[in-house]
């Protein structure tokens, strides 16, 4: 049964595996390769993407969910050549080291901006949760904290 | 920069333009230079590899671009940012002319050992800059040439050579070559005239991996491509007997099922059809006996396994008999760590009849060629790595038989095959971080000095667990070298001192990881050293500084510790429930030093700051110096608070993460304080050296918080 909806501003229709997870159909089908594989049991926020404006684990997302929705990933963050805010903050700071977690990173911090603008330490703590091996979490604060700024939040 | 897997990119427009052989000998290579740079800082690996021929490190392009194809790789230490700023010094170039990609087999540099042991930037500084200089005289040789002027009236900056009315870019006398004149190595340009090393450039990589770039290996597709899915075993020792496949046979998009005498995989047509037909699939495996965490932690103690003293200094062994008086002894364990690496083990493997391509995040290129090669029964001429930018790597991947696996499953359809480990699979089969158990012995003097001072160090294999034996490390084999890295004792002020490697073979792969027995070993020998300070009554900073001498290396080291100490103002009381620990470290040459400041909320210890002192040498790029502190230094965090992998009826667990518990944005600290000293006019080693104090600074921190000692990590109050 196919599956239509909006990507990256983009209308889509695939005729997949309804229950097969979004993950693979960006990736694979979509050839979005921002969106990253880390654990397949949304315990890592890898693949983090936004579904209607919302956070989502994209590993753990079956595709007949996405029936309808507007899904935006790493590669439809920016305006065209104009970063997000985020992108913007995490530039300025310097945040990547081996880069592989940090799609999934700013699109959390992405909607996370979305619902408190201007997040205190606590906000951050309690929303950002997602693992990053090489431990960029110094510089990922304080880029939070900047992009809030950038946003005039 | 361009996508690194982009194939359409690996030709030689210098060579194609020119197309006349270039005889290069060694004379210019200045290895003299170059072994003076070595000793300097003695401990690096060397790099092993091509240093004669310019044009295989670099390609100008006519838009006068620099493509730099870098024999390192890039798995987060930022080298391809600090080897571009070492190369545009002598290329007469503006650092944002270059474009770094990771040099494939067939058409850059191959380091024969591989991407590790914080040697990069240490190991290239030397080869770069002739390389860099040599190629810059060629051109302007060059350029003179088809001016006919002589070469002495032409200078190069920001890619332009001009001088006497002329002025040409390096793309357009690259486009007009004909023979090359290939010149001496030139000297190279003084320090006070350096205009990008030491400042901090941001990273070249920095854009593409904030827009979400397909540069890594699992992003990798090729037209045709289809998923393989190797099954893996979830016991430990477990040799493959066979399989039994049929009910996997008939599942959709299911192409092929491969049975090897070592493995068994299937092939489909995606990637959810592959893992759903995989777990179809009935292995069978061989287990010898069972494990639990109980029987690695009996096998792992000093005493059980083979013994090699690998330090030795006056009477220790005599004087710390177990009935010597006065005696203070200590053990210390460290449990089994994953890497856990973001992008797990992988590999897009295209085999045809004459050959193959492997594109995969590798550290050692060389050895997954040989792999491959050997495993395909093909020359190693017909395999071509094309590495990829690395989703970390931390040492696990200088293991990559997943290269030659997928290169069987690829052979068997004749078609591109991609083929990852899921995440499972990752922590099960993991070449893990050996568990250890560390015994410390000591005596003091009437007046409160170390009189003797051994240390026993047990541990699984690190470089023998690795089928990756570099030629430099093979002469000194005689005992683990990477297992007792950060073991040995540093304070050469005392009189009798002793360490020993006991080599314990275990029933699971375990190698290299950030740092090596660096965390673990260290965490023992300065926790210790807070200890006898504690014992002798001395204030923990300047009892370590009465234990050092006036060698350079213990001159050092002291500037790091008293640098430290005073940044940090560190005090040995408690003050508003927060308290400081102290400790440091020298490690491939690098000194460093961490005040750790911790509390403790909900019954957890919360590291509040941490102040890091280091002394790498030469600074590249402080930003990216700073980074790989601060990284290193919450990576070593979470593996002393929270990482521990179990054994239960011989599985290794947990097998995901969140259950395997590791750092998160909550837990870093709020504050890391970097200083950098630059105590040496050449790079050193800076990625790991920055996690051996970690964990006795929290630890020794958390002593003077809570009077209690701990000796196990993960450390728990």
């Amino acid at each position: 049964m196919p599956t239509t909806f909006t990507i990256n501003n983009r209308p889509v229709t695939v005729d997949i595996d309804p229950d097969s997870p979004l993950l693979w159909v960006v990736r694979d089908t979509l050839d979005l390769k921002g969106t990253k594989f880390g654990c397949g049991k949304a315990a890592c926020g890898a693949c983090t993407l936004h579904v209607d404006g919302m956070a989502v684990r994209s590993c753990a997302f079956p595709l007949k969910y996405a029936e309808g929705k507007t899904i935006t990933t790493i590669e439809g963050l920016a305006e065209g050549d104009n970063l997000h805010p985020v992108q913007q903050a995490w530039t300025e700071m310097v945040v990547p080291q081996c880069g592989y977690c940090q799609p999934g990173f700013m699109m959390a911090t992405a909607a996370l901006l979305n619902k408190i603008p201007n997040p205190t330490d606590d906000d951050i703590d309690a929303n950002i949760v997602n693992v990053c091996r090489c431990a960029t979490y110094y510089r990922m604060r304080k880029a939070i904290h900047r992009a809030a700024e950038i946003s005039g939040g | 920069m361009p996508n690194p897997t982009s194939s359409s990119r690996r030709k030689f427009l210098v060579r194609a333009t020119v197309g006349v052989g270039l005889l290069v000998g060694t004379a210019y290579c200045a290895p003299i230079r170059r072994k003076i740079a070595e000793r300097i800082d003695g401990s690096v690996q060397s790099y092993d590899g091509n240093t004669e021929d310019p044009l295989l490190w670099f390609e100008i392009t006519t838009a006068n671009r620099v493509i730099f194809r870098c024999p390192k790789m890039e798995m987060g230490q930022g080298i391809f940012t600090g080897l571009a700023q070492i190369a545009a010094e002598e290329l007469a170039v503006d650092v944002t002319q270059i474009d770094v990609i990771p040099a494939a087999t067939d058409s850059g540099p191959i380091d024969k050992f591989g991407t590790g042991g914080s040697s990069t930037t240490a190991s290239l500084w030397g080869p770069l800059r002739d390389l860099a200089a040599t190629m810059r005289v060629m051109l302007i040789n060059e350029a003179a040439r088809q001016a006919g002027v002589a070469a002495s009236t032409l200078s190069a900056a920001d890619g332009v050579i001009s001088g006497g009315g002329l002025s040409v870019t390096y793309g357009e006398v690259v486009a007009r070559a004909g023979n090359w004149e290939v010149p001496d190595v030139p000297p190279l340009k003084p320090a006070k005239d350096y205009r990008f090393v030491g400042k901090p450039v941001a990273r070249v990589d920095l854009r593409e991996k904030v827009i979400g770039a397909p540069i890594f290996g699992m992003d990798v597709s090729l037209p045709g491509m289809l998923y393989g899915a190797i099954v893996r075993p979830d016991g430990l020792a477990s040799t493959f007997k066979g399989a039994d496949t049929s009910a996997a046979e008939g599942m959709p998009g299911v192409v092929r099922i491969v049975t090897e005498k070592d493995f068994v995989g299937v092939i489909a047509t995606s990637y959810v059809e592959a893992e759903n037909a995989k777990r179809k699939i009935v292995a069978t495996w061989k287990n010898d006996r069972s494990w639990d965490t109980f029987d690695v932690e009996a096998a792992i103690r000093v005493g059980k396994g083979k013994a090699i003293e690998i330090q030795k200094e006056g009477k220790a062994k005599r004087m710390l008999k177990d009935d010597a008086p006065g005696l203070i002894t200590a053990e210390y364990f460290s449990p089994i760590g994953a890497h856990a690496q973001l992008e797990p083990s992988g590999a897009v493997a295209d085999v045809r009849a004459d050959g193959a391509t492997i594109h995969i995040s590798t550290q050692v290129v060389d050895h997954t060629r040989r792999e491959v090669a050997e495993r395909l029964g093909m020359k190693e001429d017909a395999i071509v790595i094309q590495p990829t930018y690395l989703g970390g790597g931390f040492g696990r991947r200088l293991h990559t038989p997943n290269a030659m696996q997928a290169a069987v499953l690829s052979r068997a359809v004749g078609q591109p095959v991609k083929c990852f480990f899921t995440r499972k699979e990752e922590f099960q089969n993991d070449t893990f971080r050996p568990p250890t158990h560390n015994v410390l012995k000591a005596t003091l003097t009437p007046d409160g000095r170390i009189a003797a001072l051994s240390h026993d160090i047990s541990s699984g294999d690190v470089m023998y667990g690795s089928p990756l034996l570099p030629g430099v490390l093979k002469t000194l084999i005689g005992a683990d070298l990477g297992a007792w890295r950060g073991g040995m004792i540093h304070y050469h002020g005392i009189p009798n001192y002793r360490a020993v490697s006991w080599r314990v073979r275990l029933p699971f792969a375990t190698s290299w990881w950030r740092g090596l027995g660096l965390l673990a070993n260290t965490f023992a020998v300065e926790s210790f050293m807070d200890e006898l300070a504690g014992h002798a009554g001395k204030d923990p900073v300047g009892f370590r500084l009465d234990h050092l001498t006036d060698s350079k290396e213990d001159v050092r080291m002291a500037k790091v510790i008293a640098a430290c100490a005073e940044r940090a103002g560190y005090r040995n009381d408690a003050v508003d429930g927060r308290a400081m620990g102290f400790a440091c470290s020298t490690d491939t040459g690098t000194p460093c030093a961490h005040v750790a400041e911790v509390s403790l909320q909900d019954g957890r210890i919360r590291v509040e700051k941490v102040t890091c002192v280091l002394d790498p040498g030469l600074v590249i790029n402080p930003d990216q110096v700073r980074a790989q502190c601060e990284g290193s230094i919450i990576m070593g965090m979470s593996a002393v608070l929270y990482e521990r992998m179990q054994v239960k009826n011989s599985s290794l667990r947990p097998v995901i993460y969140g259950a395997y518990e590791m750092a998160l944005i909550k837990d870093a600290p709020r504050e890391i304080d970097v200083l950098l000293l630059e105590n040496d006019d050449a790079p050193g080693a800076v990625g790991e050296p920055p996690m051996g104090p970690i964990g006795a600074a929290i630890a020794n921190a958390v002593y003077r918080l809570t009077g209690e000692r701990i000796r196990r990590m993960p450390l728990e109050v």
